[in-house]
């Protein structure tokens, strides 16, 4: 599955090299968007020395740790939103006629090394923020596992959108606010926000669990909304149960694939 | 090769229901060369769409190469080979021979093997010329030959065309059909073909079948078919008035 993707994206990336100029500038672009998004943040900042009850380098390790496993996703992943593209040219037939997964084809589709730029600069901001914050280091193991746990989450968020896409031929767009407003959401302490809101978010749709709970133990935190200890561990089990039903959604979404009418 | 039993598929279409296909049943055996014809929003495509999985039947029994297509959809591909002439499964931007590679690699096909069967196609549809050249430069007649090779490569047992000749020329027509013919006599690949144009059907398919409005309306040799209207002698006199029920 990895040799069959990889083989995909460099096909992909080898036929996005065949516009040279474009190519250079959505990789100048990527890495200016990436830069404004941290300083936002670093205004924030200088302007006020707490966010809701976090110091900067508590948040930088928030924005860190979400983003790093939102921008992978976004790399490997994303292009699954463009379904409804496909769905309406006919071109996921000719996905479904060859032996290889469609969610693999669709996943892989376009694929453009440029974003990598992106996931370089959370890894910079996780890694400033692991190494200026003061933290336990028998608290660190989850670090991988909130970012794994991340990977997982948003997979499935953006699989679902692709998922309901089959419904909502029409408008692709409503799926984005799955998937990039659940990437900006997740970037800020969830102190910021409203309890209904969070608590939406920790119990419907379990983006709590991206960054929010397992980072309140990894900083030794008490939840300001007042949610017991064990929450903060229930990471993977909320990525387990979101990957099965989005994987359930994806097959009910093939099996009812209408395609078009030649 | 391809079994049908009362096969159907409706769609819902703003409440209303649509049944594309309706109680469907033929045979294809190994070997035939078969045409499928009928007008537009007959029913054809969706009878194809349905062989090779991309469609899942509302109801009724599909078996191709003894396979439940919706369900065996990827084990499936390994064993049929599919072009659709309204659009191509080759990559836009890239040569040629990177699909026929990056092909290779998807369907497993050994390199060595794949190297004697590239070699044989590059020969047959003469694509020697532009092998180099990417998907995007290429006339439709040289894409189309470029489709057909890419459905071949892993050597299918059944090959299913969808409208393989639109919008070619006369020449470009005649080639794709001698090879259509030597494919089907030398190495026996079961062939059912959809297509608008009747030489097509004339030059190339032993059996056709007909459908209308979702069912099958005539299955038959070409002589058969011939002979529903005798007082028509060509082709397309007998098939109008089938399509239209005047015969």
């Amino acid at each position: 599955m990895v040799r069959t993707y990889a083989l995909l994206a460099w096909t992909w990336t080898r036929a996005a090299m065949a516009y040279p100029a474009s190519f250079a500038i959505m990789t100048v672009l990527g890495l200016a968007v990436a830069g404004m998004d941290v300083a936002v943040i670093l205004i924030v900042f200088a302007n006020t020395t707490t966010l809701a009850g976090f110091s900067r380098d508590e948040t930088l390790f928030l924005y860190g740790t979400a983003n790093l496993a939102f921008c992978l996703c976004d790399m490997f992943v994303s292009n699954i939103d463009r379904i409804s593209q496909h769905i309406k040219a006919g071109t996921l037939d000719t996905m479904l006629i060859r032996p290889v997964s469609p969610w693999l084809q669709l996943a892989a589709d376009r694929f453009l090394p440029t974003r990598i730029g992106r996931i370089a600069q959370a890894a910079v901001v996780l890694g400033y923020a692991l190494s200026a914050l003061d933290l336990d280091p028998g608290r660190l193991w989850m670090v991988p596992v909130m970012i794994a746990c991340g990977i997982v989450i948003f997979t499935a968020l953006w699989t679902l959108a692709g998922a309901l896409q089959f419904v909502l031929v029409d408008a692709p767009e409503v799926t984005s606010a799955f998937t990039y407003g659940t990437g900006q959401l997740t970037q800020y302490p969830f102190s910021i926000y409203g309890r209904e809101l969070v608590r939406g978010v920790t119990y419907v749709l379990p983006l709590a669990f991206v960054n929010w709970q397992p980072a309140l133990y990894v900083l030794d935190r008490d939840d300001p909304f007042g949610t017991p200890e064990f929450m903060r561990f229930l990471g993977p089990v909320a990525a387990l149960v979101l990957a099965l039903l989005a994987a359930l959604a994806w097959r009910q979404g093939l099996r009812h694939y209408r395609s078009t009418g030649s | 090769m391809i079994e049908l039993n009362d096969v159907g598929r409706a769609f819902k279409v703003k409440r209303a229901v649509v049944h594309a296909v309706r109680d469907l049943s033929f045979t294809v055996a190994p070997g035939e060369f078969v045409g499928y014809l009928g007008p537009n929003g007959a029913g054809k495509s969706t009878t194809i769409k349905m062989l090779c999985g991309i469609l899942t039947p509302t109801s009724g029994r599909v078996r191709v190469a003894g396979l439940d297509p919706s369900r065996r959809r990827t084990t499936l591909a390994r064993r049929i080979g599919v072009v659709f002439g309204q659009r191509t499964t080759l990559w836009w931007d890239l040569p040629l021979g990177d699909s026929f590679d990056l092909i290779r690699l998807l369907y497993k096909v050994d390199r060595k093997v794949f190297r004697v069967r590239l070699d044989e196609l590059t020969q047959t549809l003469d694509l020697g010329g532009f092998l180099r050249t990417p998907v995007r430069q290429l006339s439709l007649g040289q894409r189309m030959r470029g489709d057909l090779a890419a459905a071949l490569l892993h050597a299918p047992d059944v090959l299913v065309l969808d409208e393989p000749t639109i919008g070619l020329d006369v020449v470009s027509k005649a080639s794709i059909r001698t090879f259509l013919r030597r494919l089907n006599a030398e190495q026996g690949t079961t062939v059912l073909l959809t297509t608008h144009d009747l030489g097509d059907i004339e030059r190339l398919c032993r059996r056709v079948m007909v459908i209308d409005h979702g069912r099958l309306g005539f299955d038959g040799t070409l002589d058969d078919l011939m002979a529903t209207a005798p007082e028509h002698s060509s082709i397309e006199d007998v098939v109008t008035a089938l399509y239209t029920g005047t015969g």
